[in-house]
């Protein structure tokens, strides 16, 4: 394979890669599908890279998806967490990454609770970085994988409309996805309660609703978000039970929605919060297919960063 | 025994009615004259101004020094220089230093190390609160006595509404202005830039515009109870340009000031996480700026002060959320706000005035600027130099500015206090 023609050196936002670089990550992600249901699910693409991946705040999907990601292409995957690294010793971001950039990593898949880390890393740094989340800014990779899965269900990602609902102001998937669904001209709408929908999402060029059952009717898709109670000192709303009362997803408001209409969650799933248990396991859940293709998506970004020959 | 004729300049003081080619002499620390074509004297060392004008030193309502306690950051003399290579020949240092400047032992102090150290005038200003806890009253009178020119929790807003009004009160007593630095600290709720497209995109957390216009709101509210002359600091937004605006016309006793990076950025300079543009209040938006210079204009906003707030490299090189509030000011605002009069939004003279005569007006002191008999206090500009700002060569000891590198029309090029040269280009 040539040069990459992702024409940016770092996964950094969605708001970074074009249509054609998108189309062009999932042909990659298609030739290593494959590969997960090999019996020896090993090819040997980036044997002799060093991938770290650098995760500041918990993660169970994200972090091993990398993981796997890149172990599936024979890189060496080291994983370092808050806890474990020097920084719970109170070394700063800034050395903490310098000190690993003098072990020469090809790629550094970078978690921070803080919006900008993964682009403030990009400045001191020669390794590739991708973003696997940063404060309530983006989670690019997650947008890939859940375009992805939209695109192997609805076999469009063009005219669709999308609602994402729940904690918009937290959520750095739903400006990920934003991002992306637009650039496929697919319709996005945020759902939750004012207090969870920021000021100014609407220069984002995206339909507001405040009353999931008024617009439920009208999605092809339904994006569920948990409340992020981590990043809340003080609640939005009343309480977990009236949140669920009016913006939860459980069958009988699901009788309201497209006879095509799919569900999707990034996870953790907080169930019988964002989704009842029954909506979760349905048939017409994505959630587990989301998670699948987070691993062939990290495969080919990894690749694609690392810009080995095949 | 110092005695200066500089010839060769245009002299300028609006506050005087002054705007001449001519000449002054300095004798010893005062001015001794001031005319078209003075006599040459002997002992006359002659200074030749090249034909640039010359102002009456710039006064900065609004800096922090740093010392005691941040000495890392910046110290009496650093800071003093950077203001002397901006113009400035009297900077007020905020109270937030460490310890706080509460009582009067502490203003002694910056007042001592002042008188050997600096290269400007320092003027002290004094904590409203212990601590800057906005608890208790600090000892308003004291620090009064010891020197202080006024009273702010500056960095901190006393939220406590009954404490405020009887710091008002009691300064009042005192004649002693009461600055107000405007943020409530519960609608900002750990908001690190303005809250608007810009944060959203970002993901980061925003601080409304309503969080000052509150303060600001309530403060002209309290001045009119209390009689208390009040100063707003850095007014960022429109609403409280307005509400400024407002309490003038109902002839309250209300003041307010301009940082230069309010007038000329907006929120758009946070993008790429810069956090040499993080400061608090923060850059706004479009309108706000716009509001901010018409407040400058028709006197709404009463002066330009810097909020000069070094930081080191270890507050400012981490994650926009971690970073510290605030930038350095005093070598860049003369070249920020000419640009507001080469772009003709503002008059030379109302800028000369904004620097010079009314921030003395808001302190309640007698200005003096050019005129025989006045201390030697100034500073010559050439209008024409450009130059590019380097924050490597900044006399001050941090390098946290977001107009490093730019190009500017303008420049001080020479100060003096009390007829002592502080700065040569």
């Amino acid at each position: 394979m040539k040069e990459t023609p992702v024409r940016i050196p770092h996964i950094l936002s969605m708001a970074d890669l074009s249509r054609e670089d998108i189309e062009f990550i999932f042909q990659t992600t298609d030739r290593f599908r494959e590969v997960g249901g090999r019996p020896i699910k090993k090819v040997p693409a980036l044997r002799g890279k060093t991938v770290i991946n650098l995760f500041f705040e918990n993660s169970t999907r994200t972090r091993t998806s990398f993981e796997i990601a890149g172990k599936r292409l024979s890189a060496d995957v080291i994983n370092i967490t808050k806890s474990s690294s020097s920084v719970s010793k109170g070394e700063s971001l800034l050395d903490t990454v310098k000190n690993l950039e003098a072990m020469a990593p090809d790629v550094l898949v970078v978690r921070h609770p803080a919006a900008g880390a993964a682009q403030t890393i990009t400045r001191m740094l020669k390794a590739r970085v991708i973003n696997a989340g940063d404060g309530a800014h983006e989670h690019p990779t997650q947008a890939l994988l859940d375009l992805l899965t939209i695109r192997d269900h609805k076999k469009t990602l063009s005219g669709l409309h999308v609602g994402i609902v729940g904690d918009i102001a937290h959520s750095r998937v739903a400006r990920s996805n934003i991002l992306g669904l637009q650039r496929f001209g697919s319709k996005v709408t945020v759902i939750g309660p004012k207090s969870l929908i920021p000021l100014g999402i609407e220069a984002f060029g995206v339909g507001v609703s405040y009353d999931f059952k008024a617009v439920i009717g009208d999605l092809d898709i339904i994006m569920m978000l948990r409340i992020q109670g981590e990043r809340h000192d003080r609640l939005p709303f009343p309480n977990l039970r009236e949140y669920s009362r009016f913006f939860g997803l459980n069958l009988q408001l699901l009788q309201k929605a497209k006879s095509d209409v799919v569900i999707m969650h990034p996870g953790p799933v907080n169930r019988g919060v964002e989704i009842a248990p029954e909506v979760a396991d349905a048939p017409y859940s994505l959630i587990l297919n989301q998670v699948k293709n987070g691993v062939a998506v990290r495969m080919a970004l990894l690749y694609l960063l690392s810009g080995t020959e095949e | 025994m110092t005695q200066i004729l500089i010839h060769n300049v245009r002299i300028i003081d609006p506050a005087n009615g002054l705007d001449l080619l001519g000449e002054l002499r300095i004798k010893d620390s005062k001015i001794e004259a001031i005319g078209e074509k003075l006599d040459k004297l002997p002992g006359d060392e002659a200074f030749d101004g090249k034909g640039r004008v010359l102002l009456p030193g710039f006064v900065d309502l609004h800096v922090h020094l740093r010392e005691p306690g941040f000495e890392h950051k910046e110290d009496i003399q650093s800071g003093t220089m950077a203001a002397a290579a901006g113009g400035f020949t009297t900077v007020c240092c905020m109270a937030n230093t460490h310890p706080v400047n509460d009582e009067a032992a502490v203003t002694h102090y910056i007042l001592e190390q002042s008188r050997s150290k600096a290269a400007v005038k320092v003027w002290p200003i004094g904590a409203i609160t212990v601590g800057l806890k906005g608890e208790r009253l600090a000892n308003i009178g004291e620090l009064q006595e010891a020197g202080c020119v006024a009273i702010s929790d500056d960095g901190m807003t006393v939220m406590d509404s009954q404490l405020m009004r009887l710091a008002m009160d009691y300064a009042k007593g005192f004649d002693l202005p009461v600055i107000t630095h405007s943020v409530d600290a519960n609608l900002c709720h750990g908001g690190t830039m303005n809250e608007g497209e810009v944060s959203c995109q970002m993901g980061l957390k925003g601080i409304p515009r309503e969080a000052e216009d509150i303060i600001v709101a309530r403060d002209i509210l309290l001045s009119r109870l209390t009689g208390c002359r009040l100063h707003v600091a850095h007014v960022s937004t429109a609403g409280a340009v307005e509400l400024i605006r407002q309490a003038k016309a109902q002839g309250l006793p209300v003041t307010g000031e301009a940082a230069p990076h309010h007038f000329t950025l907006t929120d758009e300079a946070c993008q790429e996480y810069d956090t040499n543009a993080k400061m608090c209040p923060p850059l706004r938006t479009c309108t706000d700026r716009e509001a901010v210079i018409q407040g400058l204009a028709d006197g709404t906003l009463d002066c330009i002060a810097t909020d000069h707030a070094p930081h080191a490299i270890v507050d400012k090189e981490v994650e926009f959320d971690q970073a510290a509030f605030g930038i350095l000011g005093l070598e860049t605002a003369f070249a920020l706000g000419y640009r507001l009069v080469l772009d003709e939004r503002l008059s030379l003279e109302k800028f000369i005035l904004a620097l010079t005569a009314k921030p003395l007006e808001v302190l309640g002191k007698t200005y003096s600027g050019l005129k025989p008999g006045a201390p030697a206090d100034l500073c010559l500009v050439d209008l024409d130099a450009q130059w590019v700002y380097r924050t490597a060569q900044s006399s001050s000891k941090s390098r946290n500015s977001p107009f490093d590198g730019w190009q500017f029309v303008g420049r001080v090029v020479h100060t003096w206090v009390e007829g002592r040269q502080v700065y040569a280009v």
